[in-house]
């Protein structure tokens, strides 16, 4: 018996873990997190008060909300993720990660690639993509440090000492696969200029592309990789071994399988062809079981511990996170379900949900998380458990203020704009009602982002306290720990029938499931490829060089984040905006842009609703001419110059991705649109307006708010919807 | 609508890719034990030179 120890004691390999890394990640979690955070309080107080956008391009919402959604996700969430797996994945696998080198490209480029985002997005520089606003340049350097991140984590897989790859390490792996895959495809995109792109895809395409990413980008890196973290923090915060292993490997291969075909509940009652919008929405249902499957095994490992979760912040943060993912993966099959999407969609209840899941799990998951992997890492204790409780607090109460006071606002919104009496009438027809109505519920929202806020500046405290007062000597060195080599850990072979069993019960229980998936898409795929959906209608012309300068200014200013450009088909839209849109109308969009909230009303029918003086007023101070509007004040469209020269070069890229435009359309681009301004001026003159005006933005702007939804002329609803 | 063609191709092929995963992982003898792998996580870093055996359900001498 001594013999066959010792001959073991021989074979032990020597390894340490790169923790530098780990900890600058956790460094910049906690430095983009209450950036991140700020700027969410920032654009939540902009909507309260419209005053807060300070009457600059550089602080309006349109641009500002981008780069917290960005920032949130990408710069906290992004290097929360990081500081997470290079933290577990070494210690579950018993290898340093493959290259120190790798891993610092990836934290620096990381980095500098949040920095560009931080300068580019609120410069207007923009897809206008939710949550892939990014342009191409920084789209590429993305890819590059995300490949470097799998590069070296595959490698590290290779050469790991434990034979057995942890439930966490799964998660993990499909992490880096899927988003690797997402965020390519859809900034498919044709560079105009060094910060300018055209997307592949137009309109209804582009939508589904867009929500096929967006949708996914909330499951492969908000959802999957907290799902790895949970896997691994949660049992080392309360030395519990999961509740059911076989659950998570379970739940693990169904929730990646399921998920990626969930996108188009984003895109309910639009455009898109029925059958897509049923087969988005059958999935979103079908994704409550396995998101439950995650959330029951995360709380039940709690169980026999909950005395512990009263006394230790640390569990207080993983119960809630979890808690709230069950809530959040409630929430979501239910908002895809196409009638309860027809009151929650374009609402303040998305926000809320969405919330949800990024404060209540995202943010709860992360404290926890560096609440348990700082004083590991500096080894020290954390500095204040009762400073964390307060932060937890804090935290909580926060994100309930936000969650309900966004359900109060967005169910109101939601039935004010349907409410028709009996005389076929909408009961609110002036949309900035239904807007004034809410500005309570934002000002609600707005106070309880500070005590989120709030809560997080406190576990900057606590951490740079426990790290400051952390022994400096121990910290020297890196630690020595010592593995057999995966070679001298063959398969487990002694597992009994009864284990085989298992794993065979498992494997018939998901093939049959891919079975079923399977057979599903084969009924499915011979409709789609017999037909084209987009009924093409001749109708439909590409837009006029000065409406695309226009449209690139609709854009920039991301009026996306504020106003749709999408009539649903029901009755209380059509009265309220005209006629319901076709797939045919968007055909030259690129990129679409149905945005994902009203804040403001659609804009699909504005064109020809008010004249060209009203619009010329509204940019300028939307008060003047809507009393109670939180619109931005849009100044420097008024003296911003329009860039005529640079259309034949935008147009040319347009006809390439096929836009008819003609060789002389293109030629003279420049010509047309001064003479189409001119147009717009004469009008604009007799209000009183400036000759001058006319080679300034704001009248490329009204050129395209009046020619959207214009296209299939007067009311004749029925040659267009066949 | 072609991007459809595409995108409905693709969610099939990263779900044919996982199932991959899946089966070889399951060949592999990765899911062949699914009752320690939950607890071996949990062993301290410096039991580490304990962690590539596999633990059998005897008691260890106390």
């Amino acid at each position: 018996m001594s013999a066959v120890v010792e001959s073991r004691e021989s074979q032990f390999e020597t390894f340490s873990y790169d923790d530098k890394l780990t900890k600058m990640f956790a460094i910049a979690t906690m430095v983009w997190g209450v950036v991140a955070l700020f700027l969410g309080v920032w654009v939540a107080f902009e909507l309260a008060t419209y005053k807060m956008n300070l009457d600059s391009p550089y602080f309006t919402f349109g641009r500002l909300r981008p780069l917290h959604t960005n920032a949130a996700i990408f710069a906290f969430v992004g290097n929360a993720i990081f500081a997470g797996i290079y933290y577990s994945t070494p210690r579950l696998l018993k290898t340093r990660m493959a290259s120190d080198l790798m891993g610092r490209i990836h934290f620096w480029g990381w980095q500098l690639i949040i920095v560009a985002a931080a300068i580019s997005l609120p410069l207007g520089y923009t897809t206008s993509k939710e949550y892939a606003e990014l342009e191409w340049p920084i789209d590429i350097a993305v890819a590059l440090v995300w490949v470097t991140f799998g590069v070296n984590f595959f490698l590290t897989l290779k050469q790991r000492r434990e034979r057995h790859i942890y439930v966490a390490i799964w998660f993990y792996i499909a992490t880096i696969i899927t988003v690797a895959v997402l965020y390519v495809v859809n900034n498919l995109e044709v560079p105009v200029s060094w910060m300018k792109s055209y997307s592949l895809f137009a309109g209804v395409q582009d939508a589904l592309v867009q929500w096929w990413y967006g949708h996914n980008a909330v499951a492969f890196f908000l959802t999957t990789p907290f799902l790895g973290l949970m896997y691994y923090f949660i049992q080392k915060a309360v030395n519990r071994p999961v509740y059911s292993y076989r659950l998570s490997i379970i739940h693990f291969w169904s929730l990646i399988f399921v998920y990626i075909w969930a996108g188009p509940h984003h895109l309910l009652y639009s455009a898109l062809p029925e059958w897509v919008q049923t087969v988005g929405m059958a999935f979103s249902i079908a994704l409550w079981a396995p998101s439950w499957g995650g959330m029951i095994n995360g709380l039940l490992t709690l169980r026999g511990a909950w005395d512990r979760v009263r006394k230790e912040p640390i569990l207080k943060f993983f119960a809630t996170a979890v808690t709230f993912y069950g809530m959040a993966t409630f929430e979501g099959p239910l908002l895809s379900i196409k009638s309860v999407n027809a009151i929650g969609h374009f609402t303040d209840w998305i926000v809320g949900h969405v919330h949800a899941g990024t404060i209540g799990w995202n943010y709860m998951m992360t404290a926890g998380v560096l609440y348990y992997m700082v004083p590991k890492l500096w080894k020290t204790e954390l500095w204040s458990q009762r400073l964390a409780n307060i932060q937890f607090w804090s935290a909580t109460i926060g994100l309930l203020l936000y969650i309900m006071s966004m359900w109060t606002a967005g169910i109101t919104k939601g039935l004010m704009w349907r409410a028709v009496d009996e005389t076929g009438k909408l009961v609110y027809p002036d949309f900035v009602e239904t807007v004034i109505k809410i500005i309570p519920m934002y000002w609600v929202r707005a106070f309880g982002g500070v005590l989120v806020l709030f809560g997080f500046i406190l576990l900057i405290i606590n951490l740079y306290k426990t790290i400051k007062l952390a022994p400096k000597e121990e910290n020297q060195e890196e630690e020595k720990f010592k593995a057999l080599p995966l070679s001298a850990s063959p398969l487990d072979t002694h597992g009994g029938p009864h284990r085989k069993l298992e794993g065979l019960t498992l494997l018939f229980s998901v093939l049959s499931f891919v079975a079923i998936i399977i057979g599903s898409m084969i009924e499915l795929l011979p409709a789609l490829l017999s037909n084209n959906f987009i009924a093409k209608d001749a109708r439909v012309k590409p837009y006029r060089p000065l409406e695309v300068a226009g449209r690139d200014i609709f854009v920039r200013e991301g009026c996306y984040t504020c106003h749709s450009q999408l009539v649903r088909p029901m009755a209380a839209e059509k009265l309220r905006y005209g006629r319901v849109s076709t797939a045919a109308e968007y055909v030259y969009d690129r990129p679409f842009q149905w945005g994902s909230r009203r804040i403001g009303p659609d804009l699909m029918r504005v064109g020809g609703k008010y004249n060209h003086m009203w619009h010329y007023r509204h940019m300028l101070n939307p008060r003047e001419v809507t009393p109670g509007s939180i619109m931005p004040n849009y100044p420097w469209l008024f003296k911003n110059k329009v860039k005529f020269e640079a259309l034949t070069k935008k147009l040319n890229v347009l006809a390439a991705l096929g836009a008819p435009y003609s060789k002389e359309e293109i030629d003279n681009a420049p010509m047309l649109a001064k003479e189409h301004a001119q147009k717009i001026m004469n009008e604009l003159e007799a209000g009183g307006v400036k000759k001058k005006m006319i080679d300034k933005e704001i009248v490329a702007l009204i050129a395209y708010l009046q020619r959207l939804g214009t296209d299939l002329g007067g009311d004749d609803e029925i040659s267009s919807v066949e | 609508m072609e991007i459809i063609k595409f995108l409905i191709p693709m969610a099939l092929g990263m779900g044919m890719i996982f199932v991959g995963l899946f089966i070889w992982s399951t060949r592999s003898g990765q899911f062949d034990d699914l009752d320690t792998p939950s607890k071996r996580m949990l062993l301290e870093d410096d039991e580490t030179h304990l962690v590539n055996k596999p633990i059998t359900h005897e008691r260890k001498d106390v």
